[in-house]
């Protein structure tokens, strides 16, 4: 636990699960105060900002669109630190070829893409899609945001798309799911991750206790 | 390879109080779902899953409150189940803190409603749970139906036509129940398992008949389970889930230890 004070501000745009997101926050942070918003003076004023996400992506975009977020997260970026999580990450992503494709953000060059049918492992079993449950991360750089979580930890993963690996220079993190796919994309203060930190049992939360201390850059 | 095999816990929850009893080994007595929920999570339990058993509207209230106390404080995914039957309801369960909601007999009374869910909140927050059972004679091709009502009620809705419906529906995971093998410590039903794993591309639970720790095993290389549920071999201490899981890992299995 940190006793950080700081104001994060959860973005609220409609989609899903953000009692867990801000939980979590709380729990690690006790000093700090998080909210849970969809003003933009009060995500203005926040030090930091947490995009989470779950759901499909022509909604998540629309509602972005609609709330005017796509500015505001365009805005937060250039000032202060941002997480995102989950479809919060695949928003940032050029394009996405969910729901017969979608335009994002495009902060992060490249496109999350449907993991396939009929997958296979190396040793002939199949691999559902969902990708559901605990994998690891390997991290593929240092990172303020890595501090104090071993090497290949584990974290809790539910998605059917994936970001693809091919920008070396931003992903902070891999996983191997029948191939190896981005877990965390990184550039100055923006960091984001495929998994969810806030189910993440003790790394998870190492995570965000990062995030809430990060100065960014 | 290196996605973990999973083993969720699963807690019965009747107005508030966990019941059938757990006892674990170095606490006499707890019925309090919160306590429990922690202690799993401590344990390294990958996900925990709450039935939720009471008939009555107002206690289905009370089960809110519990989630939202558990989801302050056990940072794990959480799912609940039992007498989903409405948007509003996996929108109040979410609120609160829930991760998955299992749908079961609203399921089979209106199957659109598992696509409404999955429409709505997403597939990754939708479990479709099954409660099969074998209805082929002896020497006949096994063949499996969902029942409702614990068994009770047929359907006449065959399990793989069904789990394949579910999974184009947009269920994000399958709980796989035996009514056969339920409640007998002689292990999953494997042939069922392996017959519904194998058909359809989303993450099939197993559950339904857990006795020992081998089962657990048996369950992910011969019923090819994503992941295994069970409740007694946890709740009265008989084995804890570290123990568990060094078990499966000696067995060749990727666990999240």
């Amino acid at each position: 636990m940190t006793d950080f004070r700081t104001k994060i501000a959860v973005l609220d745009y409609g989609m899903g699960n953000l009692h867990s997101v801000s939980k979590a926050l709380e729990y690690i942070a006790p000093r700090a105060e998080v909210i849970v918003t969809e003003d933009p003076v009060e995500i203005d004023s926040a030090d930091r900002l947490v995009f989470p996400g779950v759901g499909a992506m022509r909604d998540c975009m629309l509602n972005i669109r609609r709330l005017g977020f796509d500015k505001l997260i365009l805005k937060a970026i250039t000032e202060k630190p941002v997480l995102g999580i989950c479809l919060g990450m695949q928003a940032l992503l050029g394009h996405s070829e969910e729901n017969n494709g979608v335009e994002c953000l495009d902060v992060f060059s490249g496109s999350s893409k449907f993991f396939g049918h009929n997958m296979r492992d190396t040793s002939g079993e199949k691999l559902k899609v969902p990708h559901m449950g605990w994998n690891r991360v390997h991290q593929e750089m240092d990172h303020p945001m890595w501090q104090g979580i071993e090497q290949d930890a584990r974290f809790y993963f539910v998605h059917s798309y994936f970001v693809e690996n091919n920008f070396t220079e931003i992903v902070a993190g891999t996983t191997d799911y029948a191939f190896k796919f981005a877990a965390a994309l990184t550039t100055k203060n923006l960091f984001a991750v495929q998994f969810h930190p806030e189910k993440s049992h003790s790394s998870g939360l190492q995570l965000l206790e990062n995030f809430v201390t990060w100065k960014g850059i | 390879m290196s996605l973990a095999k999973r083993i969720i816990p699963c807690l019965d929850v009747d107005k508030g109080r966990v019941v059938k009893g757990v006892q674990f080994l170095d606490i006499r007595d707890a019925g309090d779902p919160v306590e429990i929920a922690k202690r799993y999570n401590n344990h390294g339990a990958d996900e925990i899953t709450f039935l939720d058993i009471t008939a009555s509207h107002e206690g289905r209230d009370t089960m809110i409150h519990t989630v939202e106390k558990i989801a302050s404080e056990v940072f794990i995914p959480l799912t609940v189940g039992g007498g989903v039957r409405s948007l509003i309801d996996i929108r109040a369960l979410l609120n609160a803190g829930a991760d998955k909601v299992g749908i079961n007999s609203a399921a089979v009374k209106t199957p659109e409603f598992v696509q409404a869910a999955a429409d709505r909140f997403g597939s990754q927050c939708i479990v479709v749970a099954i409660d099969a059972k074998q209805v082929s004679a002896k020497g006949e091709p096994l063949r499996w139906e969902v029942f409702t009502h614990g068994g009770r009620n047929t359907t006449g809705i065959d399990v793989l036509v069904w789990v394949n419906k579910m999974a184009s529906y947009g269920a994000g995971e399958i709980l796989l129940t035996s009514m056969d093998n339920d409640g007998t410590k002689n292990g999953f039903n494997l042939a069922l398992t392996r017959a519904v794993s194998t058909a359809v591309d989303i993450p099939v639970i197993a559950s339904g008949g857990v006795g020992n720790l081998q089962h657990l095993v048996d369950g992910i290389l011969e019923g090819k389970a994503d992941a295994v549920l069970a409740a007694s071999i946890f709740h009265f201490g008989e084995h804890t889930i570290p123990e568990a899981k060094s078990y499966m890992s000696a067995k060749g299995i990727e666990v999240r230890l």
